[in-house]
């Protein structure tokens, strides 16, 4: 804590020991932490991945029971998703949005811990399933009425509640994120000077607070027919399993947008920095992410094709999800143009960029054939559809994740990733990842459905399987590389400046890493690359004599309370009782009193 | 008076907003799409239940309209609290603040009496799907209704410990916001479930 | 290091080559393809999609090449200095509405092979419908009067309409050589003879060539879900016809008193089989809970695709089904053993 008088000239010092991380509130701290524990569920998911992989090398295969199967099925979609796809994107958003737009933290520093801690409760609620032989087992979309009436047991209680409380969390973050871009920019920090990457926090941000209410609706809907003997899906009673359907992909497609954007605006980064050329139509990328928001959330039923809704329906979906892809494939045509005419350096997160323009454009090709709804008749439901999503998935938002992991490990520790490693891992996870999915596309056209803990022997897919399985060993391998490369960089050499790349935004101001304050002076900004234009003067402000006070908010302990309060009366539930989460409710007033009455 | 009030009121921000307002403006487009949903699930389940209760058979329009108007009335006092607390009068804030929460807990105790009444009537959370989507969507409002009472019973005890001047204006009128949503949403829903049934 | 560009390349053009060579997939070979479709509905679809494949197949060429080609040209040199260009409205509304017009003539064939597909089966369809059960096939002919299960008689050459509902969890109709897939909802009973009313999901079609066609469930319903299967076997009318006579006129279903098979009756009728199941031709035709029973010597499997139809498999199955198949819903039938168990899997054998 400091006060007004101290930090005219002093710089606050950075704390350590285990309780200044549970107390922290530094968007930083926060960012590595959602980055950490997503790692960690990245290696988590991959594990189950490989566990089904195995099970499926043979037809007929009985290294896992069909049980155990659809237990690790549903949790490698449900953790891949929730516990990995979206906590790694608000890692990034975290740790660089308020270095991007020249602040010092977040709009709300402890409702940003309280997110985090809620994320790594809810994950270990939901993950502790497993000692209980109990893991969801639904599938992670949990269609009705199998996930309510046809249930039994405690597995899928684990994912309504688990699902409901993360998204919970997710929602506090779109809040914070968006008041901050909105409110907390530099001087001179126009909006449509803001770096890309911020521009698709924001734009993602939009997206989790309008799409993840609607979630919350339809998980509540299938808990209260798990608990309280409703019967919202059964037609018995006038209910229509369909509507479950609609409310699950009202919030699905603009999740998968959740998911991807992100990357883009990672992708957005790095090209232009290692072209040394200006991203190529600014506006235009920025005005096709934002449409692609927009229009993500009319294309819903794309999901639905099969169901029958009618032609108008489905002609209706089939031209908006065709309509979608345009503003999709114009970004990759501005990022080409981009390193058009540019030098290109083939570093690490270059290359992981490059990777990305070729194997997201093949998820975004099946994307297209899945959206001619009578081609999606055959494709659906099948190993096409596996293959599409992990093609935009793995071939998308990871490489985009690995490019920014390698452009700002720099930035974040002073380090390098080492580069001769990360070639290892590169070629692993590349040839691995075309090895594993490439072929699904062909076994989904040659009739295998998804979801099957086996398949007979005489479809004749015995090989395509086993192709697929071996790919998946070649990406763990390549992930474990990446995990190698990290834990053996940090011991590395901190030769990384402020500007090892010679980007142009605002974070390659500040020294690597950047000090509790981000900035000694909030520069103020004139252009829309300002360490292209006069990085002089940037580092001069950024890193020169402090001229104002500094304020920064302190510690808290209340946000790790309130957030086990709120896991913990959202666990209660469990006793099916429906006062039993009351008693946590106590708790939750009680944490959030005590943060309203202490200072910022 | 409290840091975080000194911080708010004197912050320099991007859109001259407070960071707390705006945050708080986002929260409730957040809200409304909640809201929205449950309110769509109800609509799309009007006239299928397959049994009764049905709503002609338990509503009280008139009783129900006497709370609506209690609830919205409930909007004039905070409005007329956020003035007294903008105008520094300590008397003004005490007696709105808790005229608003009162009449919170007035629609409150009318809602239980409602459902009591259904209850007796047949109308249980698992008689059918007017009943699931009916208490779904209220019981929901009366949640949001309740927290909203407790804040600003909070408020109110932090003006009678003097801890509300002028300087905290905007506390209360976040708190009247979100006030005003909830009555808001219970226009909507008192239109589309009791109205136009 | 420079970056291996043409390796790069070779990589894109591996898959593309693949998914050329995919589709000369021979359907004997892979008897789940939907690459050779058998009817005119499966025929749309597919050809619809080679437009949409096609199509998206050059603008990846595209994406490619161009790719390729600036990682070589403008790779970083010594002396090169990059241009400090920020767009080109030109350029940018080239490659916007390119795209645009690419989709357009996407949407124009799909639409109307939407509308296609939904089109009613014209009168004199074969109505069939097909009930999804945790984890197999009913299917009953309401013209004929007739149930079976997991094995589908249908005639080539008449239009096909199969009327699809669920007794328990959502599941979905596929047989690939036949076309697309469609869900089986849970719903509400309809009234005896009553018409399926218009939003009812539906399938129509109508088979082209005779054969054996496989296919399962398509929507994930539960444990085994991977072991609901079934077998489309599309015949000539006249051997539909003689089919569907020897349905509903079983020959052996009473066997010859002194037979074993006449053992394998009585234990049937008499060790609480007839709870569940049903069988033409005897008294036991009350219970549609477990899959008929009528002709399932001549089935292409036991338990929906489960195990191959072998005496072995049956007596295994009638002991312990959950054994085969878990979370079978079917009792165990420890106690019947032995010559008993013999007898019963002969009768059940002679039912064809």
């Amino acid at each position: 804590m400091v006060t007004a008088e101290a930090t005219i000239r002093t710089v606050p010092k950075s704390e350590s020991g285990i309780w200044s991380w549970i107390t922290t509130v530094d968007h930083k701290r926060i960012g590595l932490m959602y980055g950490v524990t997503a790692i960690f569920f990245f290696l988590v998911g991959g594990l189950e991945a490989l566990l089904l992989r195995i099970q499926l090398a043979r037809p007929e295969n009985d290294f896992v029971s069909a049980e155990t199967f659809n237990q690790l099925y549903t949790m490698h979609g449900t953790t891949m998703i929730f516990l990995v796809g979206m906590p790694i994107a608000v890692a990034f958003f975290n740790y660089l949005m308020p270095l991007q737009i020249g602040a010092r933290d977040v709009a709300f520093p402890r409702l940003n811990a309280l997110s985090y801690w809620i994320y790594l409760f809810g994950a270990i609620f939901m993950n502790a399933s497993f000692l209980f032989n109990a893991a969801p087992n639904g599938g992670w979309f949990g269609y009705v009425p199998l996930s309510s009436d046809y249930s039994p047991g405690p597995n899928m209680d684990f994912w309504v509640i688990g699902l409901q409380v993360l998204g919970v969390s997710s929602i506090m973050g779109g809040v914070n994120f968006i008041t901050t871009i909105l409110n907390m920019r530099a001087p001179g920090m126009k909006l449509m000077r803001l770096p890309p990457f911020t521009w698709m926090t924001m734009v993602t941000s939009f997206l989790v607070i309008t799409a993840l209410p609607v979630f919350a609706v339809a998980l509540f809907m299938v808990t209260f027919d798990r608990f309280f003997g409703t019967r919202f899906f059964d037609p018995m009673a006038g209910g229509d399993a369909e509507l479950y359907q609609h409310l699950f992909w009202v919030f699905g497609h603009p999740e998968v947008y959740i998911l991807i954007l992100p990357g883009f605006g990672i992708i957005s980064e790095v090209i232009p920095t290692f072209s040394r050329k200006p991203l190529f139509g600014y506006s235009l990328v920025i005005y096709s992410g934002i449409l692609i928001a927009l229009v993500g959330w009319g294309v819903w039923a794309h999901h639905m094709f099969a169901v029958g809704m009618g032609p108008i329906a489905d002609s209706f979906f089939a031209i908006t999800s065709l309509i979608v892809a345009i503003p999709t494939g114009v970004k990759i045509f501005n990022w080409l143009a981009t390193m058009w005419g540019g030098t290109i350096e083939f570093k690490m997160p270059m290359l992981w960029a490059i990777a990305f323009l070729l194997f997201f454009t093949f998820g975004g090709v099946s994307g297209i054939h899945l959206g001619v709804a009578p081609a999606d008749l055959q494709e659906t439901d099948t190993y096409y559809v596996v293959a599409h999503f992990h093609y935009v998935l793995l071939g998308g938002l990871v490489m985009a994740i690995f490019a920014g992991i390698y452009y700002w490990f720099p930035k974040i520790t002073g380090k390098f990733l080492s580069e001769k490693i990360g070639r290892w891992h590169f070629w692993f996870y590349v040839i691995g990842m075309n090895m594993t999915f490439f072929p699904m596309h062909i076994a989904g056209l040659l009739g295998m459905p998804r979801r099957i803990f086996t398949y007979s022997a005489d479809l004749n897919l015995e090989t395509i399987n086993m192709i697929i399985t071996i790919g998946g060993f070649l990406t763990g391998i390549g992930a474990l590389i990446f995990a190698y490369n990290l834990i053996k960089s940090l011991k590395g050499p901190a030769t990384a400046g402020p500007n090892p790349w010679g980007a142009s935004a605002l974070e390659w101001a500040t020294q690597s890493p950047p000090p509790a304050h981000n900035f000694n002076n909030i520069p103020v900004v004139t252009s829309r690359e300002p360490l292209w234009d006069d990085e002089a003067a940037m580092l001069e402000q950024a890193n020169g004599e402090i001229k104002k006070p500094i304020h920064m908010p302190n510690s808290s302990y209340w946000p790790i309370f309130t957030a086990f309060a709120i896991v913990l009366s959202s666990a209660l539930l469990m006793t099916g009782q429906w006062w039993a989460p009351l008693i946590g409710f106590g708790l939750i007033a009680l944490g959030i009193l005590n943060w309203t009455h202490e200072p910022a | 008076m409290n840091h975080t009030a000194v911080a708010a009121t004197h912050e320099e921000t991007s859109t001259g907003l407070s960071n707390f307002k705006l945050g708080f403006w986002t929260f409730i487009g957040s809200e409304t799409l909640f809201f929205g949903a449950l309110i769509s699930v109800y609509m799309v389940y009007q006239g299928r239940s397959v049994t009764g209760p049905y709503p002609s058979n338990v509503f009280d329009i008139e009783l129900t309209t006497l709370s609506t108007f209690v609830l919205l009335m409930s909007s004039l006092a905070m409005v007329l609290a956020l003035a007294m607390v903008q105008k520094g009068s300590r008397k003004g804030s005490l007696f709105w603040l808790l005229a608003t929460a009162v009449m919170g807990m007035i629609f409150l105790g009318f809602q239980a009496y409602e459902f009591t009444h259904f209850v007796h009537n047949g109308l249980k959370l698992d008689t059918n799907l007017f009943g699931s989507t009916f208490y779904l969507l209220t019981g929901f409002h009366g949640a949001h209704v309740t927290v909203g009472v407790l804040w600003l019973l909070a408020l109110w005890v932090q003006a009678l410990r003097g801890q509300l001047g002028q300087g905290d204006a905007l506390r209360v009128e976040v708190a009247g916001l979100y006030w005003h949503f909830v009555d808001i949403v219970w226009i909507i829903i008192f239109t589309f479930v009791y109205l136009l049934d | 290091m420079s970056f291996r560009q043409p390796l790069l390349r070779r990589f894109a053009v591996l898959p593309i080559a693949l998914s050329a060579l995919s589709f000369t997939a021979c359907a004997t070979e892979y008897p789940q393809t939907t690459l050779q479709p058998v009817t005119d509905f499966g025929a749309e679809i597919n050809s619809v999609f080679y437009l949409a494949f096609w199509l998206t197949m050059a603008i990846l060429a595209i994406v490619v090449v161009v790719l390729g080609y600036v990682l070589v040209r403008y790779r970083s040199r010594p002396g090169a200095t990059p241009r400090k260009i920020y767009g080109n409205n030109l350029a940018e509304i080239l490659w916007t509405a390119g795209p645009a017009v690419i989709v357009v003539i996407i949407l124009v064939p799909t639409v109307r092979t939407i509308f296609n597909t939904y089109k009613e089966a014209p009168e004199g369809a074969l109505v069939v419908e097909a009930i999804g059960h945790q984890w197999w096939w009913e299917f009953r002919y309401p013209e004929l009067g007739l149930t079976t299960a997991n094995q589908l008689h249908l005639p080539v050459g008449r239009p096909v309409e199969i009327q699809l509902s669920s007794k328990d969890v959502l599941h979905n109709f596929w047989v690939p050589r036949i076309g697309g897939k469609r869900y089986n909802y849970p719903t509400v009973a309809l009234p005896e003879g009553a018409p399926a009313p218009k939003n009812y999901k539906r399938l129509s079609f109508t088979i082209e060539e005779p054969g054996e066609y496989l296919g399962q469930c398509a929507e994930f319903c539960g444990t085994s879900h991977a072991l609901m299967r079934m077998k489309v076997v599309a015949q000539t009318e006249a051997e539909f016809q003689a089919w569907a006579e020897s349905m509903k006129s079983p020959a052996n279903a009473i066997p010859e008193p002194g037979t074993l098979e006449e053992r394998g009756y009585n234990t049937f009728m008499r060790g609480g089989c007839i709870a569940c199941h049903s069988i033409n031709g005897t008294s036991a035709t009350f219970s549609s809970v477990g899959p008929n029973l009528t002709g399932i010597g001549s089935r292409w499997s036991i338990g929906a695709g489960t195990a191959h139809n072998t005496p072995e498999n049956l007596a295994k199955w009638i002991q312990n089904s959950g054994s085969m198949k878990p979370g079978s819903q079917m009792t165990p039938f420890p106690q019947i053993a032995g010559e008993d168990l013999e007898a019963l899997v002969a009768y059940l054998r002679s039912l064809k």
